[in-house]
């Protein structure tokens, strides 16, 4: 039998250092064009103060980048560190996004990367833009490679399991690549990746307008980051939206858990706003409904249906069912890899081998299953409804304020009232809060994508490497001291690199040209 | 679909391209490696510290990359591969890991303080950063030959006997050994193309002289191993190089002495040997001549020579099994779907120049040596 404990400290690791990972990322993703657009309006006004703002967020970019890289090292080695089941199971499909973003995006970022922070006194600034273009270019495509394979997991299109190999193959490459999900995410997990940067290009700046310091620096920083800001946080709700949308067609159930939507309605479908998911009574408890939302946001239409989870769990067990008939088709290939019958058997339930595999954590052999453990693996399916029902909430609520707070931030910079001090105050309190809602979608997306490793294909726990729990419980403790002390180390750097200013480097505050509000020394 | 390349062949590409991300690996982060390796012992003062980070300083992130790029491109074309070497060598994979994420942020955070404290823990962060990857690698390296303690079972699942320490036996530790040597030679040779004449200079040619004079009896030593000892596996009966990715469908023996098997059948493999001890040779002349181009050559030669060296001992095998022989995984049966060696082909053959191309343009603008004078008059430099 598969070691659950191994399997839920592989997990832990996993979600840790992911989530650690994704701290970085998305200020990468963002600032990396917030840094086109400065430095393109430096080249286009050459004016000093736009390539002080350049230099001066590179550098607090510089910083991020490197821990995002850092870290990124281990989730490229993890899959087959602890889910060497899986990399066997899926890589041939998996593996080759992330080798085409290594090949694509990784190379274009860290060759440049090197040569945005030592070439500006060795490239023209028209060169030097292109440089930075080409970095903002390779991080953004490189979420582009990781969300195609990860679209894969969440609605594997163009493959099929090869019982001579006993593993997942590709049909249709370019299917995989267009998959509609993966398009959904990308869009979706960039536009989240700049309205962090935004947020902290707002935040830092107010600090500054606070305090009474940098005043024209910041007050330009803050414009950037408001017009950006409010185009990005739109654009995340808004291509969220579109995420939700292509749940309705592959993955259902995460729309049902998300919703908390036990039973299906007549259409158009109410939107829970809030209430308490109960998942032992299959019920939802004191919740308050919107009417028609539901159906109108995820069919599109007003007669579409959305399924709820109770329906899902029966289909859920008749294609169990069919995938014990896989199962035991396969295990007669494995005999005799020429027996017709059993081949003949296999092709017609293929597509439920995946629902099969899910008794395993219940029986050793699934054709010895009971009814019994066959409704037990059916109940499985369903994701955990009170985390998904309320992460969902959180993340979407952090959305919506977010489009409030860049809209005032552009409606104050077009008015010249840059010194709003309420405003002020409330841009550097909402600093963390997109990191939480970019945190809080990864649970969403991922958790909400449980048991499954690969949707309906590969169950998480059969995954797993055979490792043994004083490995695991090894990595994981040095992983977080690890990670902590780096963690620890960047956030002082971070703020020591802000609490000098933009000013600080003797080559920058000599510079010609500027306003003399901004060649104030460099106090705090 | 009919493709125009069959699957033999494909295979055959691929195990190819392995061995030259390897290289590639090798050459250029391989120099960041032994210059981190090398760093505390060549450079004394905190300007020659900094002059020494800076011979790499603005480009080991995109060296880096083929570090990163050879597990994706394993993962890819040998999921297999991926999937039993990093589970299997856990632990190990886990020090490494730890070295290299120490590295970026050495590099970055080092010079952002002026205490000398800071700079020192970062410097011996470099350190660690380089020699224990560099290590690690090289007694991996030497365990693939001795053959992994893993078992597939008829799912295809894979289950391992062996523990961190048991890795680290008298063979593997002389890879170890030959791999910190070849790194730190050529970390050497690439201050002497990047840093500033001088007393760093000499430091690091007096140790590149001892690691490559070590390296080359420990390149020896290895093969007369190779060739004497227990060492050795070789498949039984025939195998159908187009055949199913599936390696309980081949019967393989331990034979030791069978990694020699391939120089008597192909004499021309010689000259992956030859070239190991010749390159080698040559960087520790372009040492002594101070001839630095033919050092930092030398030093590529002779490490692309003694990693072709394993690639073709072991040719077809990739990683054998100790405990279970039958669950060898070889060039024929640990791929890709014919389909995915085929799609992978055309994205490297697209992208592949294009990044050797740009990397190129990369080395020429900030081509030129590293200096202490210049640290005081560029805020840029780390």
């Amino acid at each position: 039998m598969i070691d659950l404990a191994v399997v839920d400290l592989s997990r832990l690791q996993f979600a840790l250092t992911a989530l650690y990972h994704f701290l970085f990322v998305p200020l990468t993703l963002g600032l990396s064009f917030m840094l086109v657009i400065m430095e393109s309006i430096y080249v286009m006004t050459r004016r000093p103060i736009w390539r002080t703002i350049t230099r001066f967020w590179g550098t607090l970019f510089g910083i991020n980048f490197v821990l995002g890289v850092a870290t990124g090292l281990t989730m490229e080695f993890q899959f087959g560190m602890n889910w060497s089941y899986y990399s066997h199971y899926v890589g041939d499909i998996f593996g080759a996004p992330l080798a085409i973003e290594g090949l694509m995006a990784f190379f274009l970022e860290a060759t440049f990367v090197g040569l945005m922070f030592f070439g500006w006194d060795k490239l023209k600034p028209h060169a030097h833009l292109f440089v930075t273009f080409l970095v903002a270019l390779g991080t953004n495509l490189s979420a582009l490679w990781i969300l195609i394979a990860n679209g894969w997991m969440q609605n594997p299109v163009g493959a099929d399991f090869n019982p001579d190999t006993m593993r997942m193959e590709v049909t249709d490459f370019m299917a995989v690549l267009f998959n509609p999900v993966a398009q959904a995410k990308f869009v979706h997990t960039v536009s989240a990746g700049y309205v962090i940067a935004s947020v902290f290009v707002l935040g830092v700046s107010a600090w500054y307008l606070l305090k009474g310091r940098h005043i024209g620096f910041a007050k330009r920083s803050m414009t950037v980051a408001a017009a950006f800001g409010l185009a990005s946080s739109l654009s995340v709700v808004v291509l969220g939206d579109e995420s939700g949308y292509a749940l309705t067609d592959n993955q259902k159930m995460k729309l049902a858990a998300i919703e908390a939507m036990w039973e299906t309605e007549p259409a158009p479908a109410g939107l829970t706003a809030v209430g308490l998911p109960n998942m032992t009574d299959h019920k939802t408890h004191y919740e308050i409904k919107i009417p028609y939302v539901l159906g109108l946001i995820s069919t599109r239409s007003l007669t579409g249906q959305v399924e709820g989870i109770l329906p899902l769990v029966a289909v859920a067990e008749t294609r169990i069912e069919s995938g014990v008939q896989a199962y035991d088709a396969l295990e007669r290939i494995k005999a005799n890899p020429e027996d017709p019958a059993a081949r003949g058997d296999f092709e017609a339930h293929r597509n439920d081998l995946g629902y099969g595999l899910m008794l395993r954590r219940f029986v050793e052999d699934p054709r010895d299953a009971t009814p019994e453990q066959i409704r037990d693996a059916a109940w499985a399916t369903v994701p955990n409804v009170p985390v998904m029902f309320w992460t969902f909430r959180f993340m979407a609520g952090i959305g919506f304020l977010m489009i409030g707070l860049f809209a005032t931030a552009f409606i104050l910079c077009t008015l010249r009232k840059h010194d709003t001090r309420w405003f002020l105050r409330l841009a550097v309190l909402a600093i963390p809060l997109p990191w939480i809602a970019a945190e809080l979608g990864w649970i969403v997306a991922e958790v909400g994508r449980q048991p499954w490793a690969v949707e309906g294909v590969l169950p998480t726990f059969l995954g797993a490497s055979s490792l043994t729990v004083p490995q695991l419980w090894g990595t994981i403790i040095g992983f977080t001291v690890l990670y902590g002390t780096l963690a620890v180390i960047e956030v002082g750097l971070i703020l020591r690199t802000i609490s000098k200013g933009p000013f600080s480097s003797p080559d920058l505050a000599s510079e010609p040209g500027a306003p003399a509000s901004e060649t104030e020394p460099a106090t705090a | 679909m009919e493709l125009p390349l069959d699957f033999a062949t494909l295979r055959v590409i691929w195990w190819g391209l392995l061995g030259v991300l390897l290289i590639a690996f090798t050459l250029t982060d391989g120099f960041d490696l032994g210059v981190g390796a090398l760093l505390p012992f060549v450079a004394k003062t905190d300007k020659e510290r900094r002059m020494v980070i800076n011979t790499v300083g603005a480009t080991w992130e995109g060296n880096q990359v083929w570090f990163i790029l050879g597990g994706g491109a394993i993962f890819a074309a040998w999921p297999f591969v991926y999937a039993v070497s990093f589970s299997g060598f856990y632990l190990a994979m886990f020090l490494v890991l730890s070295a290299l994420i120490l590295r970026p942020v050495a590099f970055k955070y080092r010079s952002k303080r002026p205490s000398a404290g800071w700079r020192s823990m970062w410097d011996w962060a470099l350190f660690v950063g380089g020699f224990v990857p560099a290590l690690v690698f090289g007694v991996a390296v030497g365990n693939v030959l001795i053959g992994a303690p893993f078992r597939l079972n008829s799912e295809l699942r894979a289950f391992y006997d062996g523990t961190l320490l048991g890795l680290f036996t008298p063979f593997s530790l002389l890879c170890g050994l030959l791999s910190v040597t070849m790194l730190v030679l050529h970390g050497a040779t690439w201050l002497g193309l990047k840093a500033e004449r001088g007393p760093v200079q000499k430091r690091a040619f007096a140790i590149g002289t001892v690691a490559g004079l070590l390296g080359l009896v420990l390149f020896a030593v290895g093969g007369l191993w190779v060739a004497f000892g227990d060492l050795g596996f070789r498949i039984v009966g025939t195998v159908d190089p187009n055949g199913f990715s599936n390696p309980l469908r081949t019967t393989v023996e331990a034979a030791g002495g069978a990694w020699m098997d391939n120089y008597t059948r192909y004499p021309w493999m010689m000259i992956a040997p030859a070239l190991g001890f010749l390159g080698t040779a040559a960087a520790l002349l372009g040492l002594w001549r101070r001839s630095e181009p033919l050092g930092f050559l030398g030093s590529s030669l002779g490490a692309v020579g003694i990693i072709s060296t394993v690639g073709l001992s072991m040719f077809p095998f990739i990683l054998p099994s100790s405990i279970d022989p039958s669950s060898s995984l070889t060039v024929w049966n640990a791929s890709s779907s014919h389909l995915t060696l085929f799609i992978m082909l055309l994205v490297t053959i697209i992208f592949l120049p294009l990044v050797l191309l740009y990397t190129a343009w990369v080395y020429r603008v900030l081509w030129g040596r590293s200096t202490t004078a210049a640290l005081s008059t560029n805020p840029d430099l780390y």
